[in-house]
Parts: C-alpha cells; sequence; structure tokens
C-alpha cells in the first residue's frame, strides 16, 4: 500500500534513505542540511542502524566510507563548507571503489556566504573537486517526490559502480514542503560480492570489480595509493596508474545511457530550456502558464555523468536557455554538445528565477 | 618469533629503512594479536598516512590504507557499523598528533572501542625527516634546521585528559613489556592507546648526533623512566630531568564506551 505524506524534502531524502537500506549515517551539522541529520538519528537506531555525530565533516564522510568496507549502505549529508572539507576522502572513495552516498543540500557559496539559501553552486565542484582524474555520479532532484526517489536510486548506483553518488540538491528543495507518495518498497540492488579467488581489484566485463567485503576473509589491502589488481600498491609504474585511472573513469562513462534519467519534452521546439534542480519548478510553470509546443524542455535527473547526447534530440532547437543558480556552470558544459548558441541565464542570491524572468528570456532572444 | 602467517609473504621487501624501529612494533602488536586467539578474518588494521602507516600493508587482515590524519575517523565507521570486527589502528606522531589531532581526541572522549598503536619517531621520515609535533626541544629536522623551537606534544597525557580507556608508553626497545600493553589495551573495552617511541635512524637519527641505531635505541632505554619511579621522586620532592620521559602503563580505567561488541 502506498501511503501520502506532506513531507520537507530533506525528510523526504533521510526517508529514502531508509527504504533503500541505509545503516549507516556520519554526519555534521550544517544550514541547510541538519533536518537530514537529525531525522537519521531519531529512525537509525530504531532500525539497528548507527547513527554518529562526527568531529567535522572530514570525519563524517570517512566514517561514511569505513561502514561501507563493512557492507553497510552508508552516507552522509552536507553543504557547501561541509562539501569543500569532504573533497579528499571523496577522491579516496573514488580511488578505492567505496560505495557511498553523499548528500549536499547547495546554500550559496563561496566559503560561508548564504546558509539559509538556495544556490547551484557546487555542480562543477562535485564533478571535479578533489585532486586527480576520476568520474562520479550526481543526481538533482526538484521536488520533494524526488528527494525520496533519487536518494534511494543513489545507493543502488553507488552500489553498482562502486563509485561516490551525489545527491546534488539545494535548499529550495531540501526546506520545500509538498505532497509526497510513499511506494510501498524501494527496489535494492545489492552489491556484487567478488568471487572468492579472484584478485580483488581485478574488473568484470562492466569494468567494476566484485566487493570484498571487510570480515568476510577476503584480506584485502585497500589503499588510496595507486594498486594493481591485488590492491598492493604500486606508485611508480606509469601504465598501470593510466590503467587504473581510465578504468575509474570509463565505468561511469562507459555507462552514461545507463545512468541518465531525464525528460524530453515538446522535442520538436526551437526554443528549449534545460534545468535541472530547483530552477525546473520555474520553467514547469513556464510552460504550465504557455501550453502548446512552441517551447521546449530537457528537464534532467542526472547532471554527472552528462548526457551528452540528450539535447540533440531536439531536432529543431535554434538555442538552448539554461537557468540555473550559479554562474553557468552546466551551461558550459552543454555548450561543449550541441552546435547552437546557449543561453547562461545565472541567478544568484539565493531567490528562484521568476516566471517573467525566463518569458523574457524567451522574447529577449526569440 | 616473526609471526609469519600474520605477513603478507608476496609483498616483501618491505619499504622501511634499514635500522627502522617499525618492524619492531608491529612485531609486538602481532605477537599481543596472536594471543587473543582472533580469526584474521575477524580483524580490521586500519592507518592513514606516513612510514608507520604502511605497515597495515604487510599484514594479511583485511585492511584500509587511508588518507593522512583520518585512520581514525575511518576505523570508527568500520568499528561502529560492524562491533563484531577487532579494530587496530597504526599510525604515527605526524598522522595522529598534527593532521589527525581532532580525530584522535574526539575518539578518546567518545571513547569508541579501537585499539591504537603510535609509532612515534619524532619526525616526518616518509617525507624526508620535517618536524613534528612531538620533535623534541632543540632537536634538528630539516624544517627546524636551527633546532625545535616548539614544545612537543606528550601524546600519553593528552589521551588520558581526553578519556581514553588505556593509555600506555614503551619504546622499540622495550619488547615484552610493548607486547604486554598492546595485548592489555586489545582486551580492554573502549579506546586503547599505546605510544611506542621509536628509531629513525635515517631522518632523525643521523641529524641529531646518533652515529648508530644503537645509539639511539639505547637512548631511548636510558631515557625513559618507570610510572613507578617518576611517581616515587615526585612523592620524595625529587627533580626529574627534563630529557627523560615516563614508560609504563600509564591509565586503565572503565569509562562508558561506545562499539563494543554487543
Amino acid at each position: 500500500m502506498t501511503r501520502t505524506e506532506f513531507w520537507q524534502g530533506n525528510t523526504a531524502c533521510a526517508e529514502g534513505a531508509l527504504a533503500a537500506g541505509c545503516r549507516f549515517f556520519g554526519g555534521y551539522p550544517i544550514t541547510p542540511s541538519t533536518e537530514i541529520a537529525e531525522h537519521m538519528a531519531v529512525k537509525l537506531p530504531k532500525k539497528n542502524g548507527v547513527f554518529i555525530q562526527m568531529e567535522d565533516e572530514i570525519a563524517s564522510i570517512a566514517s561514511v566510507i569505513g561502514a561501507s568496507w563493512t557492507g553497510a549502505r552508508a552516507m552522509t549529508a552536507t553543504s557547501g563548507p561541509g562539501f569543500s572539507l569532504m573533497m579528499e576522502n571523496i577522491g579516496f572513495a573514488a580511488m578505492t571503489e567505496t560505495p557511498c552516498v553523499i548528500v549536499n543540500i547547495q546554500r550559496g557559496g563561496p566559503s560561508t556566504g548564504q546558509p539559509t539559501l538556495g544556490a547551484q553552486g557546487d555542480m562543477m565542484q562535485c564533478r571535479f573537486g578533489s585532486h586527480g582524474d576520476y568520474a562520479v555520479i550526481a543526481l538533482c532532484p526538484a521536488s520533494v517526490q524526488e528527494m525520496y526517489e533519487l536518494t534511494a536510486r543513489a545507493f543502488n548506483l553507488a552500489d553498482k559502480y562502486r563509485v561516490p553518488v551525489f545527491l546534488m540538491a539545494d535548499e529550495v528543495v531540501g526546506h520545500m514542503r509538498e505532497k509526497i507518495i510513499i511506494p510501498d518498497s524501494v527496489e535494492q540492488v545489492p552489491r556484487k560480492a567478488l568471487v572468492k579467488g579472484t584478485l580483488p581489484f581485478k574488473p568484470d566485463s562492466d569494468l567494476v570489480p566484485g566487493f570484498p567485503q571487510f570480515g568476510k576473509g577476503y584480506g584485502v589491502h585497500v589503499t588510496g595509493l595507486t594498486h594493481d589488481e591485488r590492491g598492493y600498491p604500486c606508485a611508480t609504474n606509469p601504465k598501470l596508474h593510466e590503467t587504473l585511472v581510465m578504468r575509474l573513469v570509463d565505468k561511469i562513462e562507459s555507462a552514461r545511457h545507463e545512468i541518465a534519467d531525464y525528460d524530453i519534452i515538446n522535442p520538436g521546439a526551437e526554443q528549449v530550456f534545460i534545468a535541472y534542480g530547483a530552477p525546473v519548478r520555474t520553467v514547469q510553470q513556464v510552460m504550465h502558464d504557455h501550453p502548446g509546443d512552441n517551447i521546449g524542455f530537457l528537464r534532467l535527473r542526472t547532471v554527472w555523468p552528462f548526457p551528452e547526447y540528450a539535447p540533440g534530440e531536439f531536432k529543431n532547437a535554434r538555442r538552448f536557455l539554461v537557468p540555473e543558480m550559479n554562474l553557468g556552470q552546466i551551461a558550459r558544459e552543454i555548450e561543449r554538445h550541441v552546435r547552437v548558441p546557449v543561453i547562461s541565464l545565472p541567478k544568484l542570491g539565493g531567490e528562484l528565477h521568476t516566471p517573467s524572468e525566463l518569458l523574457a528570456a524567451l522574447e529577449a532572444y526569440r | 618469533m616473526s609471526y609469519e602467517e600474520w605477513y603478507r609473504q608476496d609483498r616483501l621487501p618491505h619499504i622501511y629503512c634499514a635500522g627502522c624501529g617499525n618492524g619492531t612494533i608491529i612485531n609486538c602488536t602481532l605477537a599481543a594479536l596472536e594471543q587473543m586467539a582472533w580469526k584474521k578474518e575477524d580483524t580490521v588494521f586500519v592507518s592513514g598516512i606516513g612510514c608507520s602507516s604502511r605497515a597495515p600493508g604487510y599484514i594479511v587482515t583485511d585492511s584500509l590504507h587511508t588518507t593522512h590524519g583520518r585512520a581514525i575517523a575511518f576505523a570508527t565507521g568500520v568499528k561502529l557499523a560492524n562491533p563484531d570486527l577487532h579494530v587496530v589502528v597504526i599510525t604515527g606522531d605526524g598522522d595522529l598528533a598534527a593532521i589527525g589531532g581532532n580525530h584522535f581526541i574526539h575518539a578518546c572522549r567518545r571513547n569508541i572501542d579501537l585499539t591504537v598503536v603510535c609509532m612515534n619517531n619524532q619526525i616526518y621520515g616518509m617525507t624526508g625527516g620535517q618536524g613534528s609535533p612531538t620533535t623534541p626541544l632543540g632537536c634538528l629536522s630539516t624544517t627546524t634546521p636551527y633546532g625545535c623551537v616548539e614544545t612537543p606534544f606528550d601524546l600519553c597525557d593528552l589521551a588520558i585528559a581526553a578519556g581514553a580507556n588505556y593509555v600506555s608508553r614503551w619504546t622499540s626497545y622495550h619488547v615484552k613489556e610493548l607486547e604486554k600493553a598492546v595485548l592489555a589495551g586489545l582486551q580492554t573495552p573502549g579506546f586503547s592507546f599505546i605510544e611506542a617511541l621509536v628509531q629513525c635512524p635515517t631522518a632523525f637519527g643521523r641529524r641529531n648526533k646518533f652515529k648508530q641505531v644503537a645509539d639511539q635505541v639505547e637512548y631511548l632505554r636510558s631515557h625513559s623512566m618507570l610510572k613507578a619511579k617518576r611517581d616515587r621522586l615526585l612523592e620524595q620532592g625529587e627533580h626529574i630531568p627534563g630529557d627523560m620521559f615516563v614508560v609504563g602503563e600509564l591509565e586503565r580505567r572503565n569509562r562508558p564506551a561506545l562499539g563494543v561488541k554487543r
């Protein structure tokens, strides 16, 4: 039996995680994400799970990675300043192929910025914020319903690809309250276990190795150093390093179609909005107020890996308009993949774009 | 004894310099573990970055070689998510007391059921000999070329003040005592901290008038004072020379602990 609730986005995120089998949360209080930690602190002990408030965000993500190696579905939630602190260990998770879910309820930056107001300024940081080359997955919810569903999906993606998965929400969606329909159950795709006798970092055909859970007798060595298929440090072999890093990137990039999640609305339109997260709501309002098929909309739920082929589905597109609560971070990514002008519609300060601002942009570039 | 079945033989030779004391500490730790009769598959080693932190890579159990200073934070996640695992952290003075200092004191405060063995060589060995938070006053390193002017941390005092259930200090000279201390740490529920002062001939000894490895080991022996003797001297109002350090079991108590096997 499904049921209906009237929830805040952050509550839906925590409940989505619990439904997906998350049993470990390590976190640190930070506005505007704190409600997720508070909800987990109440609920996890009742589900035989573990909640711990760590001494900072560096320790939070570290504890999540440690918990993940015992086989637990583990997550943390934070916002800008805490997200910056997590970067080194996010790279460690990417290098060691540790499944984990990191929620970023984005607020205005840089620095302490606007703690209580929404932004999308961390979209590039989540893709490239740790040093070195690697790849991650990032999902962007635009409703309370999606806070639940995409958080649950994040755990399946993290386990399948053995990679940090980001729920890149924003304060608007995190604190919005609206109707949500809770499903009976959430699909849980378990982590693929390492076949005993197989080298622990030898990939299968999907480029992902089986998971050698701690405590199961694998005797695995896990290191952030460049390592061979045995997991042993091998930091001065150029070919081995290249092969490893290429695989870490390829296992995500080559699964782009499978990971991609987006809607195509009015594919014949000449003017096309592309949006993710909170700005989706303004575009939806514009489309609602101006029915017909002359405004196209590519509405993204996955931003990384970027579904680079998706804008091409608008065959008649003469330009793409990209409202973002940053200075055009994803607009530039889109520019790399299309042959028509990409108009960035940035908005800083914490307020959503208004429908009239988007309409004015449509007129200005028509 | 060499506890061969605990080592990953296929990883030898190790990276440690000739004369390094870390191997002694690893052996003492494994000797203590063997007495616990825990299954290898139930034991996890966690470490950060530095010479000491390479140790788990040579041990056959599951092992997590993490980022600089964060070993205890990673270990906290391992232990809380599966309290059935026995989690041992191997760390060094730079890893534990400098970049990882905050995680150290909070783990002591939580009194989480970990055993932390710190190989304190009083220097950053792996990066070539820079001063650390435990480099003694006046000692030379590449970043204290005119002598260290900062007062070092007493790691054991720090652990006791922050709330750890078990705290001991020994040196690479005191192998039997160190083995017993690690054993006591493994047996104690809650946070156990064992500091082992070690010689580092390559990065510390050669800059600080220890021409032979044995000279530095002899220094560690002759400058260590048993806790009982220190206490007696203090009671008698006697002066304790500033270059002496206390060894022995410095704390054993039963504060409420976190992450103890249910």
